[in-house]
């Protein structure tokens, strides 16, 4: 079982979370006209083997949502913030 | 005015803790900068009781405030009281952004007394409950099953159960399951 070390609650179950999105994602600036970062950013994703940073939210706890890296290949959870001061 | 009922008609079962439902009992959802002096006032008079700090429980003869996220907290009293209790903090909080909705009808409320209410929530949630996972004045806000949940322990024999009034008949269910005398682990 995963197990993730949310920033409120502590360690909980994975399966007391929802998995958001890809993290890593930018979005264009708003007055950007080309349509191939549009593309990329809504609808190409990476599909990386190792780590990939993710939102999760906090469905059944503290409801935060949260910036989570996550090894694709071993599901070994890396560190775990709040996805506000993340973005800070 | 129509009788207030609690969803199981106060039920009770006796197993490895007694279970009983308690309801009703007043509930109020206060929502907003849990900092601003305005709203720890407002939260803090009608219960008579400490702002919680993140994640505690604060509580004291039958009132208290719970700490559910960065920016909730829910308000205890009993149940009669919460007209007055809704409108004091509403008249407290006029000009601060912020949220005071009675919730009292919408959730079920739970007491498990017995030696081993520690095995029988740990049976059903996820969350650790082991005694530095879950200090006394804490509160988790967790899921029991497949249903969401909040409990607390007051002393080590005596925990709250929250859920939604929806579920109440189910978790009563899990909670008797689990509390059933043949089922003793004795992990704690």
């Amino acid at each position: 079982m995963i197990r993730i070390n949310c920033p409120i609650c502590g360690l909980r179950s994975e399966t007391e979370f929802t998995y958001g999105e890809d993290a890593s994602v930018t979005r264009p600036a708003m007055d950007e006209s080309a349509a191939q970062p549009w593309l990329d950013y809504v609808f190409n994703r990476d599909n990386p083997r190792g780590w990939h940073r993710e939102y999760w939210h906090h469905a059944q706890g503290c409801r935060q949502w949260l910036v989570l890296e996550r090894n694709t290949l071993t599901h070994e959870i890396g560190t775990c913030r709040l996805a506000r001061e993340d973005a800070a | 005015m129509s009788e207030p009922v609690s969803p199981l008609m106060n039920a009770r079962y006796e197993g490895l803790v007694t279970i009983e439902e308690i309801g009703p009992m007043g509930m109020i959802t206060l929502r907003g900068d849990l900092a601003a002096t305005d709203l720890r006032r407002a939260a803090t008079a009608p219960t008579g009781v400490e702002m919680p700090q993140m994640r505690e429980a604060s509580t004291a003869d039958g009132k208290g405030i719970l700490w559910m996220s960065p920016d909730e907290v829910l308000v205890l009293c009993a149940y009669a009281d919460v007209p007055g209790t809704v409108q004091s903090m509403t008249d407290a909080l006029v000009g601060t952004h912020a949220l005071v909705a009675n919730v009292s009808d919408a959730r079920a409320v739970f007491r498990l007394t017995g030696a081993n209410v520690r095995e029988v929530l740990a049976k059903l949630s996820p969350a650790d409950l082991s005694p530095e996972g879950l200090p006394l004045g804490e509160v988790k806000r967790t899921r029991m099953a497949q249903v969401p949940a909040a409990f607390w322990l007051e002393s080590e024999e005596e925990a709250t159960v929250i859920c939604f009034r929806s579920v109440a008949d189910y978790v009563m269910g899990l909670l008797k399951t689990a509390a059933h005398p043949a089922s003793a682990v004795g992990f704690f």
